[in-house]
Parts: C-alpha cells; structure tokens; sequence
C-alpha cells in the first residue's frame, strides 16, 4: 500500500452522503429549528424521519441487525457537521443514539453489542444516551461523584448525572460512575429502572434537545450491563475526546450557517447609500467569521483522522476544543452583532444560534463520533 | 481520504531543515542579530551551495508536477514544512540563505522555462514597495520603456528583502501609468546592470540580519527576455484582470510559505516558554479542563491551539496548490491566522517568563520582534482580511476597498 499522504479528499461514500445530510439539513431541519426552540422540542415524528438516513443503523454489525460498515469518526464527524448547519440542537438528538452505540461498540463485549445494539437497529428512532456530565461548576470526568458498588450479581449505582440528551425517551442510558473508588466505568441502565428518576431542565441554548438531570437511587444494573471487552480498558478520557469532537463539528456546521446567513444580510442591508458590507468594520468581521471557522474545521477534522486511525489524539481533541469553545463564541456574538438591532430579535436565528454556540466547552458526552 | 498527518516524505525533509536550523542557525541566532548589517554569513554560504545543488530552497514553491489525478504532497507543502523548522531556527538567517529569495518564487511561478533556466543559479531578491507604494502594490511609479531590444527601467524600490546580497532583483515597474495594473508587469534585472544602485540598507526592530535594501534604477537597461510574462497591456476589462491575477498569482505560493515563517518563530517561543514553567514545575498535560486550569495553563492552551490551527490552514493552501486547487483565499485565510497568531504568541511568551522573557540572554525577545514584520511583509494583516471578506461576500475591489 502506498504511503498515507495529508489529503482533504473526501472519499465517493463521504461526498454522497454529505449531500444528502445537507440537503436534509437545509430542508427538513432549518425549517422546524426555531419553532422547536421556542416548544423546547421538535415537532412530532420528527425523529422518526431522521431514521430514514441510517445513522444508528450504520455501525451496527450486521449481525445486530445493522449495516455493519463500521466505526468511522471521520464520516461522523462530516456527518455531525451537515447536520449542524440545520439545527444543532437537532443534530445533537438525532446523534445521541450514534453516540451511545459507537461508545459500545468501543468499549462492549460481543454479547453486549448484540444485548443493546440489536434494539436500536430499528427502522424507527429510538434513543439512547450517554451521561458523563455531574451538576457542579468544576466538574471532570475523572472525578466522579456518582458511585458504583459491586453488589450480588451486579452493582447498584447512586449520584446525580445532568445534560443527559434525550433522557426521557432513551431506550438505554450508559451512565459513566466511579466504580468502588478505582476510577470511572460504563453501565448501561435501562428504560424505567427502578430508582432512575428523571427531571427535565431548561438551558439558555439545546432548548428542544429534553437534556435532563438523571437521579440514580440504589439503581441496580446486573453484572452484564457494565461494560466490559476483552483487553479494552473503559477509558472515559476517550469517550470524553470523541464526544468534544462531535460537539466541535456541529458547531462548525452551525458557525458555516452563521457566516452564509449575514454575508447576504450584510449586502442587502444599506446604510449611508451602500451596503454595509462595503465597510471594512464589518467587512472584516465575517472575513474574521471565515478565517476561524476553517481554521476550527481543521482541528476537528485532524483529531477525527487521528481517531480514525486508531492514532492517538487526546491533545488534538483538547486543543480543538479549546479554539472551537473560544472561537463559535466569536463567530455566534458577531453573528448578532452584524444583523444589529435585528440580530437580537427572534425573527432571526443568529440569537438562537448564539445561545446554542454556548454549549461548547460546557456539554460533554453527547455526540460520542 | 482525509488525514492531516505528514507523510514520511515530508517528515524527511522536516527533519533535515530541523537539523540545520538547530545546529546551524540557532547558535548564530543572537550574534547576527548584534552585527545586523554584514556580507551574507559565513556559515550560510555553504548551506546555500548545499540547498541550490539540491533544487531546494528557491524552487520550493514551484507547482506540483505530474498531470494524473493523484492526490499530492508536493513542493509547496515541502516548502512549509521546512520553513517551519528553519524559522523555528532563525527567520532572518533562513531569509538571508543565499538562493531563497522571494524573486525565486516569482520567477518559479510565473517564469518561461528558458527564464527558470536561465536565471535558476542568482539569488533573487523582490522589488515590489516604493516610498510611496506599499500594499497598493498597483500604485507602482517605477517605469520600464521598451527601447529596442532593451527595456529601461527608472524608480525607487524600498524594502527589497535581499536586494543588497542577491545576485538579482525581480522588480515591478509599469509600461504606462495611465494603465494601472494592467501595464505593471515585472522584469529580472541582475546585480551589476549600470543605472541599479544599492542606495541603503534598513535599520529595522527585527530580522536584522536580513539585508532589506533600498535601490534606485536610472536609466538603468536590461535585456528585452527579462519581462516575466507577456509585455503585453490587456486592453480589456477580463484581461486586464486576468494579467495582473497573474502576478498576484504569486502570492498564492508565497503567503502559505510566509505564514510558515510565523509558525516556526511561534513555536520556538512557546517551546522555550514551556521549558522556563517547567523549571518553576508548570507542566501542562491536558488533563484538566480549561476553566479548571490556572489563567497561565489555560493561556498556553489557547496560544498552542491557535498555533496548531494555523498550521493547519498552511498546510491546507498548501496542499491545494500542490493539487492545483485555486488556493487564493485559503492563502489570505493562513496568512491572516498565522501573521496575528504569531505576533500574539512571541509577545505572550515574553510577558508570561517576566524578566527572562524581556532580556536579551534569551532568544524570546528577539522572537517577538522578529515575528512583527511577518504579519505585515507580503500582505499586511489588514490585506489579508481585505482579501478574504472580498471573497466570500462576492464583492470587486472597487466595491470593497
């Protein structure tokens, strides 16, 4: 094989699928978004169409009853990305259950790829979660406050996860707790556990994505639901990277939104008898707009290729994380800004877009790519 | 298949230029800084023997040969690879290597292949700037008159980075005023023509050892085959266009190249930046999130997450060169991101190790002035923005000023 040169070719699949996840976004998500955002959630069956593109259905085996084409960060990284230009709270809901799968088919036996990836290889949508986050302002993976004890024939798990995407209606949700005081482990509870109590809760921004604080009471979860695969250590650092990357690539997808809705904005808006965008203080601002965001995209895509490679790429998905998280607020309090007075209304999307950028740098866990 | 990894070939040529620039460069780094106006050092003249018999330095930003649809990691890219590690040396000896000048790049780009032959052993320097021309590079009033089979150029040029040393100048001069940018075109006129006159050489802030030299031409006549690219004036609004893109069309090569400059003087300051913390016992690992991490932490965060990002974008124009993509916003993009990255980086790192940053017993200091011309020469930051909000907002250059 010849050597793996740098390359941003996308492959035939990539292109196609691209398309067809933009199309999808501008056609089917863009519209309903801000409607969502005001109901805080989206419109009925809207998940329901989203299982027609296959998303969940992809990595599963094909012995699960999925398309069995494999792990993939990259595609879902591009993926994420189209889906972000509609909408990223959507985007965030229809990967949710992606994340979930992808995070078992890292870290599961075979036996536990078949126990909960075969109920999610469905031509409907069903959800899943994942839920790392804890509600304290200093909060790290690495040091949990949810416990897990080994207890019998399984464990019984206690503490209070929050962002817990799509929580009411998740099929399963792998809760990340710190096991009998040695670090961090995957156990996945299931729909109406006994002792799972679920408190929906409202954010600035994510309005329609139902992100939930999740209580566990002595929830008892058997031996099987922790995850566990033969000469793979859990690493929740991993599933931590993986899910910064997927967030990044959405807020790209919703940076790329922002910056091709003020460039016509900027030309059709007149003051002082010409565009506005003939000024160079607002010329600058989306040339600056388009500097970052392709600089953000590169990031994000490196740390994904990394991954893809089965490279190392826990600093690239730091760092990513640390221009994305700095860079979308630029990019979303100028988005505002350019529309003036009009940028703070409603009426537009920019505010809702800003309020959503936030996310980045807060929500971890969600889009596991 | 997207992978934002260097391939062997180029982490060869990386390797090499990191050798030369830790073992050649970086020693002299400071003494040549002190001297600042001298012949061309000792210890590169051999260096530039060694890079001219290896086709290296001035033709590192010829297009990618090869007419199959393969993709390439060609010499463009080659070129920022190894610019990184020399800068990561020193900027202004990589810029005072005999045989790199930017007229190389110029007559590489543009040039006949007769010309690439005929002028591939000078050492050229760029002529572009004038006392009264800068960024509006189609303000140029330095003339050239064709009189027989010789054109004869009068004007000033300022700011000729190695137009004292080099063996020839790539100088822009105008065939009618009246014109504009159509009759700007540019000539190779070789060191010794009667009428050229090296008339001073800058004192500057930074990259001191780099001769940049102010040079008059009175009456000064060259041979009618040194116009690079047709003599003729484009008589039409599409060609006039086309005829100057032509020479900006340069600066699609050079601009990646330049902010690679940025980003090998951005990484030494980080790197000898972290080696001072890690003497106080700062060593940030990436294992705490940014807002859990001390203001000095997160700080070298953020500079080493813009300064991979701008490498990033470099290698990414780069890339489309060598796959001849039209790259000439991704151009402006990474030399807009690069340029305010590295000047941002060099002058942190000099506030964040105090005394130790400002003095002169370090290289830290001479970095930060260093980096500052990198976001001015080839396009000041302003331009690069210019140029890149003219093209996503669609707008000419009469509409967006």
């Amino acid at each position: 094989m010849s050597e793996l040169l740098f390359d941003l070719t996308l492959s035939e699949e990539q292109r196609i699928s691209r398309e067809s996840l933009r199309r999808f976004a501008e056609q089917e998500i863009r519209p309903i978004a801000r409607a969502a955002d005001e109901a805080g959630r989206p419109p009925e069956g809207f998940y329901d169409q989203t299982a027609e593109l296959g998303l969940s259905l992809m990595p599963i085996p094909e012995a699960y009853g999925g398309a069995g084409i494999g792990r993939s960060p990259i595609s879902n990284v591009l993926n994420a990305e189209d889906l972000g230009y509609g909408d990223m709270s959507l985007a965030l809901g229809v990967l949710s259950p992606l994340g979930f799968i992808n995070a078992v088919l890292d870290f599961g036996s075979e036996d536990q790829q078949e126990k909960y990836l075969t109920p999610l290889a469905s031509e409907h949508f069903k959800a899943a979660s994942v839920a790392i986050m804890e509600p304290r302002a200093t909060f790290e993976p690495a040091e949990l406050q949810t416990k897990a004890i080994c207890e019998g024939e399984g464990y019984v798990l206690n503490g209070v996860k929050s962002m817990v995407a799509l929580a009411e209606s998740a099929e399963f949700i792998l809760v990340i707790a710190d096991l009998d005081g040695d670090g961090p482990a995957g156990f996945i509870v299931e729909k109406g556990a006994a002792g799972l109590s679920i408190r929906s809760d409202s954010f600035m921004g994510l309005r329609p994505l139902s992100l939930s604080q999740i209580t566990l009471e002595n929830v008892f979860v058997p031996a099987h639901a922790k995850l566990q695969r033969e000469g793979v250590p859990f690493d929740v650092q991993r599933l931590v990277d993986l899910s910064a990357i997927g967030l990044c690539a959405i807020a790209v997808g919703c940076c790329e939104g922002v910056l091709d809705y003020v460039v016509p904005y900027v030309n059709d808006r007149v003051a002082f008898g010409e565009p506005i965008s003939h000024r160079q203080s607002v010329a600058f601002m989306v040339a600056n707009i388009a500097i970052e965001l392709d600089a953000m995209r590169l990031m994000v895509y490196r740390a994904a290729s990394l991954a893809e490679q089965g490279l190392p790429f826990h600093k690239e998905a730091y760092l990513a994380q640390v221009l994305c998280a700095e860079k979308v607020m630029e990019i979303g309090t100028n988005g505002v800004q350019l529309l003036g007075g009009h940028g703070f209304c409603r009426e537009h999307p920019v505010e809702m877009w800003y309020r959503n950028l936030r996310a980045v740098g807060v929500l971890m866990g969600a889009a596991v790519v | 298949m997207i992978n934002l990894e260097l391939p062997k070939s180029l982490i060869g040529a990386q390797t090499m230029a990191h050798q030369v620039a830790a073992s050649v460069f970086r020693p002299i780094a400071r003494k040549y800084d002190t001297i600042e106006h001298c012949d061309t050092p000792e210890e590169l003249v051999a260096l530039g023997k060694m890079l001219a018999a290896s086709g290296g330095a001035g033709k590192m930003t010829e297009r990618a040969s090869g007419d199959d649809d393969s993709v390439k990691n060609g010499s463009n890219m080659r070129g920022i690879v190894s610019m990184v590690e020399m800068c990561w040396g020193c900027t202004g000896l990589t810029l005072s290597i005999p045989g790199a000048g930017l007229g190389n790049a110029a007559i590489a780009a543009v040039g006949t292949s007769e010309q690439k032959k005929k002028f591939s052993k000078l050492y050229c320097a760029m002529a572009i700037t004038e006392p009264g021309c800068g960024s509006d590079s189609a303000g140029v009033q330095t003339t050239a008159v064709l009189d027989g089979d010789e054109w004869v150029i009068n004007g000033e040029k300022i700011f000729a980075t190695a137009g004292d040393r080099g063996d020839a100048v790539v100088v822009w001069a105008t065939l009618n005023r009246a014109q504009g940018k159509a009759a700007i075109k540019s000539f190779v006129v070789e060191k010794g023509t009667p009428g050229m006159d090296v008339v001073r050489v800058e004192d500057k802030m930074g990259l001191r050892i780099s001769d940049t030299a102010a040079i008059t031409f009175t009456d000064c006549r060259i041979p009618k085959e040194n116009i690079l690219g047709s003599p003729e004036i484009a008589d039409t609004a599409e060609a006039r266009k086309k005829a100057f893109g032509g020479v900006m069309q340069t600066f699609d090569n050079t601009r990646p190249q330049v902010a690679a400059m940025a980003l090998g003087v951005a990484r030494a300051a980080l790197e000898i930046t972290r080696e001072i913390l890690e003497n106080e016992g700062i060593n940030p690992a990436y294992d705490k999130r940014v807002f859990n991490s001390t203001a000095l932490e997160a700080e070298l965060y953020r500079m080493e997450a813009d300064l991979e990002a701008s490498r990033l974008l470099a290698l990414k124009a780069a890339w489309m060169a060598d796959n001849k993509q039209p790259n000439s916003k991704e151009a402006s993009i990474c030399k807009a991101k690069a340029g305010r990255v590295g000047n941002h980086i060099t002058l942190r790192c000099v506030e964040l190790c105090g005394s130790l940053g400002y003095s002169e017993s370090y290289l830290l200091e001479k970095f930060a002035r260093d980096s500052k011309i990198i976001d001015i020469f080839e396009g000041t930051q302003q331009i690069q923005q210019l140029i890149v909000a003219r093209q996503v907002l669609g707008k000419s250059s009469s509409e967006l000023k």
